[in-house]
């Protein structure tokens, strides 16, 4: 005589009602221990916004600060750097910025605020390496005569323009990220927190 | 005619023997009907290591062992717990249920322990059983004391240093053992780095093994139960005992029952009452470890203290060894006998309800001794505490020496025939 | 006769912990209401948090008593620049030790470790910040009746004012001599007696909430699981019973 054979309707329901009610338990059971992996009060802190103080910062300097545990690169740009921009558009996959790698505001030919300054986190889109500068151009930065100065991804070689844009067939995929980023005043920028999220 | 999951069990049963472990563990593993409250503790403790091992994994996500003082002047490791405690989500709850289990554990080990004196569960076929199990709480001691280390408190710190000092107590090698022990002249982050290691990993492996070893001998022999009869002597025509029935579902819906309750008392203290009055978690471990301070009191967790008061007991040099060796010899014997049980018991009967007066009597005397043994534990020494324990010390190793005599010469009753059921 | 010993030795009470001299507590007033705990935390920022830290607490967690971001920012912070930040000093620990001779404790769970078969660690502070008085003798000119020759200066004497101590001796009930300190006002503080009590009962509340600021939602959640239990227990029992009607 098995136990099937005397599987009675009140059984049943309370087999149901019980697995119901004790797996709903379990559920719950399992909420902080999933939830002790998330990121911690402390990680949070470290992530909040950072200032930038860029009134020292000379036109062709670049300053890294970290943000979350990542460098974010401020480069103010000369008009010449800029002026490089319009060549490189026929060389980049994204040359309009379609792609949303940026905020709304930053959605424009020079991918920032103030053309001048550049706000880029210096994470490569392919796999997570910091790409380093290229500003020289042309044949001394080695990268050939048609280099007009940009970032080179040291891990697989991908090749970023003077707004973080990405050469045509490289291994990333993406125009480096923007983070969202305001002016508190000329000389003070906030990384992270552009007063809209 | 077979259905797909037919078929998917088939395909692993010729390669792992999946049906017939079910069965022989679970669906045709037949358990005495008379199960009475005292059965609960097994499955229990069971049900408790789970619950240290899921929360220790959590845990050691986010503990750091260093001894080493952060920029505020605080020990890394008592700071990570507090990091636990506070920042990391979850991990309040987290941390109060493993600190909560550690304790859980033993209580629901001490009267697993209880029930097998009670109905000479460890009577022969159960020997090998037993031993397990009583190699299961020495682990457990283990698994605790250098568990208990790790938040780097001042209980923690100072508890250490006086039990790792007992091994010093040893003739010829002691120092130089207690030395390897601590790997430095005092407790210090080697100490905590290993006692770790060991925490997290060397103890809970030799625990789970254990306690997989400790069942697989219960289902080898069968279970016993409260009148101490076997029930495998009376089978039916198909070879099952008459007094046995299935472990599942009958004892699944059974011990679901008690683990409910059982978390219902966790929750309690884990929610309303982590500290357990300061017997889960001691006031002056939210100190940090101070090597140059000892606290004005310092005791053992509640559940190492009888042992504690049989090593303080001992005050008298034996055989021009000096007494701190003795109270060592003592603490570890008093442990070690309980494995001999087995041969120690010479009873005709196995369970207490067939035993005689003589023999309830003496339990009830040990079980007191046991219990002032543990209450004088927590409590500073004095000159009049010393002599009760020692006094307790003697009822205790005495239940066990002078059982051979006493429990053979008992006024027992006859066993049944079949167990009693309702 | 054996359950009720095993159940005794369970519920045996801390107070059996006894050990040395007798501390006399008065029960702290320890409240959970915000107004009271973010008068605490003013008091705390401003004459604890110069010389202890209080380095596992995070600036924002005081939203959780009441106070917005903004309000943290301007009434509480002045040394961290983050709202994220953990209550640190600028002292560093070694110097402490040297101007101090131990560096005062770091006081996130004080409340916690101060609690004893005497009374709640509470009781201990809130008699502890009442009980300082003048002492010539001492090098920092107080003394306090719990924390005998404690290091701390009275660092709230502007509002208590000061008190002086009359020693005498009496009969400790076994047969020794026990030392019985009264203080006496003798220069009053910016505050009456009431209400430095109730400033330093505010405080205290405080310093209880920031030993473990999760235990009232720790509470609240435990009633919610309890119940589930409970429930869990009536099906799970009757299950059980549905069963076990099979078994003869």
């Amino acid at each position: 005589m098995s136990v099937d054979e005397k599987m009675d309707n009140g059984r049943r329901q309370l087999l149901v009602a019980t697995s119901a009610v004790g797996g709903a338990i379990g559920v719950a059971a399992a909420v902080p221990f999933v939830a002790s992996l998330t990121p911690s009060e402390r990680a949070k802190a470290a992530g909040a916004p950072v200032e930038a103080d860029i009134g020292k910062l000379a036109p062709g300097e670049m300053m890294t600060v970290e943000w979350r545990g990542k460098p974010v690169w401020i480069l103010r740009r000369t008009p010449e750097m800029l002026e490089s921009l319009k060549k490189t558009d026929p060389l980049v996959s994204d040359p309009g910025s379609e792609k949303p790698m940026q905020p709304e505001y930053a959605k424009n030919e020079y991918r920032s605020i103030k053309p001048e300054f550049l706000v880029a986190v210096g994470i490569c889109t392919h796999l997570g390496c910091s790409p380093s500068s290229k500003f020289k151009s042309g044949a001394d930065s080695g990268l050939g005569d048609d280099w007009f100065g940009g970032f080179l991804c040291p891990c697989h070689g991908s090749t970023f323009d003077l707004a973080g844009r990405v050469y045509k067939s490289k291994p990333a995929p993406d125009n480096l990220e923007v983070p969202p980023h305001k002016y508190l005043s000329d000389a003070k920028l906030l990384i992270g927190d552009d007063g809209k999220a | 005619m077979t259905t797909k999951a037919e078929a998917v069990i088939n395909w692993i049963d010729e390669r792992f023997p999946l049906t017939a472990s079910i069965k022989g563990h679970l669906t045709e593993y037949y358990a005495p009907k008379n199960f009475n409250f005292w059965y609960f503790f097994g499955s229990l403790a069971l049900m408790v290591l789970v619950i240290q091992i899921v929360t220790g994994i959590f845990l050691v996500m986010h503990y750091k062992p260093d001894a080493s003082l952060n920029a505020a002047g605080v020990p890394v490791a008592f700071a990570s717990v507090e990091y636990i405690m506070r920042d990391v989500p979850g991990g309040w709850l987290i941390r109060y249920m493993h600190s909560t289990g550690a304790s859980a554990f033993f209580i629901v080990v001490y009267l697993h322990m209880f029930r097998g004196l009670l109905y000479g569960s460890y009577r022969k076929p159960r020997e090998l059983i037993w031993i397990f199990g009583v190699l299961i709480f020495l682990a457990l001691m283990a698994e605790a004391f250098m568990g208990y280390l790790l938040p780097w408190g001042q209980m923690s710190f100072w508890g250490a240093q006086v039990i790792v000092n007992l091994f010093s107590a040893i003739p010829v090698i002691g120092p130089d053992l207690s030395l390897v022990i601590r790997g430095d002249y005092v407790v210090s982050d080697a100490t905590l780095n290993r006692f770790f290691s060991f925490h997290v990993i060397a103890v809970p492996l030799v625990l789970i093994g254990l306690v997989a070893a400790h069942i697989v001998a219960l289902h080898e022999v069968g279970s016993n139960n409260p009148d101490g009869v076997e029930i495998k002597k009376k089978k039916d025509a198909n070879g099952i005992p008459l007094d046995g029935i299935p472990f599942h579902p009958y004892y699944t819906v059974k011990d679901i029952v008690g683990v409910v309750a059982f978390l219902f008392v966790f929750t309690a203290i884990v929610f309303f009452a982590p500290e357990g009055g300061g017997y889960f978690l001691e006031f002056n471990n939210f100190i940090p470890a101070d090597p140059l301070k000892t606290p004005p009191h310092i005791a053992p967790v509640w559940y190492f203290t009888p042992f504690y008061s049989v090593l303080r007991a001992v005050t008298y040099p034996l055989f021009g060894i000096d007494a701190k060796f003795w109270g060592v010899v003592a603490m570890g014997a008093a442990v070690v006998i309980i494995a001999f049980l087995p041969w120690l018991d010479r009873s005709p009967v196995k369970s207490i309800r067939y035993k005689g007066p003589l023999f309830k009597a003496i339990l009830a005397v040990f079980v007191v001794a046991f219990v002032i043994l543990g209450y004088l534990g927590v409590l500073p020494p004095t000159p009049g505490r010393t002599l009760v324990s020692q006094i307790c010390s003697v009822i205790y190793f005495g239940f066990f020496l002078l059982m051979p005599w006493y429990s053979k010469m008992d006024q027992c009753k006859p066993e049944p025939e079949r167990v009693n059921f309702k | 006769m054996i359950k009720k010993l095993l159940l005794a030795s369970v519920l045996v009470p801390a107070a059996v912990l006894a050990s040395g001299p007798e501390l006399h507590l008065d029960k702290a007033p320890v409240s959970n209401d915000p107004a009271a705990l973010q008068h605490g935390a003013k008091l705390f920022v401003n004459y604890c948090l110069n010389c202890h830290g209080a380095s596992y607490v995070r600036y924002n967690r005081l939203t959780e008593i009441g106070l917005s971001t903004d309000a943290i920012k301007d009434n509480l912070m002045f040394t961290a620049e983050k709202v994220g930040e953990q209550m640190t000093i600028a002292m560093r620990p070694a110097e402490a030790k040297a101007w101090f001779g131990a560096a005062p404790p770091d006081l996130s769970v004080i409340a916690r470790s101060r609690a004893s078969e005497f009374g709640s660690g509470a009781d201990w502070l809130y008699t502890y910040l009442r009980t300082f008085y003048r002492d010539p003798a001492r090098p920092t000119g107080w003394n306090n009746v719990i924390f005998e020759n404690v290091g701390m200066p009275h660092i709230l004497y502007e509002l208590q004012g000061e008190q002086v101590a009359k020693i005498s001796e009496k009969d400790d009930g076994h047969g020794g001599k026990a030392k019985e300190i009264t203080l006496e006002l003798a220069k009053p503080g910016k505050l009456s007696k009431d209400e430095y009590d109730k400033a330093v009962g505010d405080l205290v509340s405080y310093l209880v909430w920031m030993g473990e600021p999760v235990a009232d939602k720790r509470k609240a959640i435990g009633k919610v699981v309890l119940a589930a239990l409970a429930g869990l227990f009536v099906l799970s029992f009757a299950l059980k019973k549905n069963y076990w009607k099979d078994i003869h």
